[in-house]
């Protein structure tokens, strides 16, 4: 199963992207499990300044900003 | 080159409508109707080029390329880099610890956050179309200079002590982020979804300060603003600042405001400290800026920018004629 945690202070454009990970994840009919990650010390310790962003099985694959749908596609699928 | 849009604005108006060019309402509605299709057409043109040629510096550079400087070249190029890039306010937080963490002195790290909101590629462009080149790059160097002279302050008073605590704990990690995709499809699209995401975030902006400027531009008699928004009235200046803290808006969201007020003859510094007020002061920052900043420093930041700003506005008013 994959991990997926998304990275963010709790605003609008970080609940987004974990619907947008969960909706295409339910789409594909892959099992993940999805964790947000509000606390600043934990999010900054990988390395991300600008939110969300997206950590897969504990490696940083997005930041800064809404992933696009095809990207969230892939992080799925892999 | 902006003349097309005047145009459209003639023709629904004046000719679609038939509504007689000297009535208030028509002054208003063409207004609203210039402005509407001139603001968001460029809006969406611009946010388009440089989403495709990724002028976007992300924050995650910008700490790079300032950490380090000696003071006369990270203060500027921390403005610098404020200005032209772009990240949403929820972003301040990391940004913030971020910069602190690489060493960046608090000043540069408060110039940066000054310049940002107050100055961003779209404005410029936008308040130059409406207004003018020559006032635009007056409005860019004043908000450049106020970002400045904001962060020395705040570095000379030593107010890293008003600095929440765990802030200097936090120790960030090395990020391995892969390399953006940067075939024409990836950028065409990419660019899209950045017209789509800052349309989204600012459209509502842009049209409340579009309805405000054409409601000035047909209501208001020229005469009001003469008797109270004159350079000859010394508190024009402070009312234009203290009324601009409350309100809220994107820097892109108040140009109509600012056009309206110019037409109607308000000097030129009451209106760009306006400006500077509503786009860089606002309660929504102040409240995210708490969970890194003590009250005091909130305070002293925000009396530093108002301090600041009456003087952009008294000092254009006497130098601009």
């Amino acid at each position: 199963m994959k991990t997926f945690k998304v990275l963010g202070s709790g605003c609008k454009k970080c609940a987004n992207t974990a619907d947008l990970i969960e909706m295409k994840a339910k789409a594909a009919g892959v099992e993940i499990e999805i964790i947000k990650v509000t606390d600043m010390g934990e999010i900054m310790g990988y390395g991300v300044m600008s939110t969300p962003g997206v950590v897969l099985d504990e490696a940083l694959v997005h930041a800064g900003g809404m992933p696009t749908p095809a990207q969230v596609e892939d992080w799925v699928k892999a | 080159m902006f003349a097309i849009f005047t145009q459209f604005a003639d023709l629904i108006a004046y000719d679609l409508l038939g509504l007689a060019p000297e009535t208030r309402f028509a002054h208003a509605l063409h207004f609203f109707l210039e402005d509407t299709t001139k603001i968001f057409f460029l809006l969406t043109v611009i946010v388009f080029t440089i989403g495709f040629f990724r002028a976007l510096l992300t924050p995650e550079r910008v700490r790079k390329v300032v950490a380090g400087r000696p003071r006369y070249v990270s203060y500027p190029l921390a403005v610098s880099l404020g200005a032209i890039t772009p990240f949403c306010s929820c972003s301040s937080v990391p940004l913030f610890i971020g910069f602190l963490e690489a060493r960046i002195p608090l000043g540069v790290t408060m110039a940066f956050l000054i310049a940002s909101p107050m100055i961003n590629e779209v404005a410029v462009v936008v308040l130059a179309a409406t207004i003018g080149w020559k006032y635009a790059l007056l409005y860019v160097a004043a908000g450049l200079t106020v970002g400045i002279i904001g962060g020395l302050l705040i570095e000379f008073l030593k107010l890293e002590k008003w600095v929440e605590e765990y802030v200097w704990k936090i120790k960030m990690g090395e990020a391995a982020l892969q390399k953006a995709n940067t075939n024409f499809k990836a950028r065409i699209s990419y660019a899209f979804e950045q017209v789509k995401e800052i349309l989204g975030r600012i459209w509502v902006y842009v049209f409340i300060g579009i309805g405000i400027g054409a409601a000035l531009h047909g209501y208001i008699p020229e005469s009001f603003f003469v008797k109270y928004a004159s350079a000859d009235n010394p508190f024009a200046v402070p009312a234009a600042v203290l009324s601009g803290i409350p309100l809220y808006s994107n820097a892109t969201g108040v140009i109509p405001i600012v056009e309206a007020l110019l037409a109607k003859g308000v000097p030129l510094g009451t209106v760009l400290a306006l400006m500077m007020s509503v786009a860089a002061i606002s309660l929504p920052e102040m409240i995210i800026l708490r969970k890194v900043l003590k009250p005091q420093l909130i305070a002293t930041f925000t009396g530093i920018l108002f301090v600041s700003f009456i003087t952009v506005g008294y000092l254009f008013n006497a130098l601009i004629t």
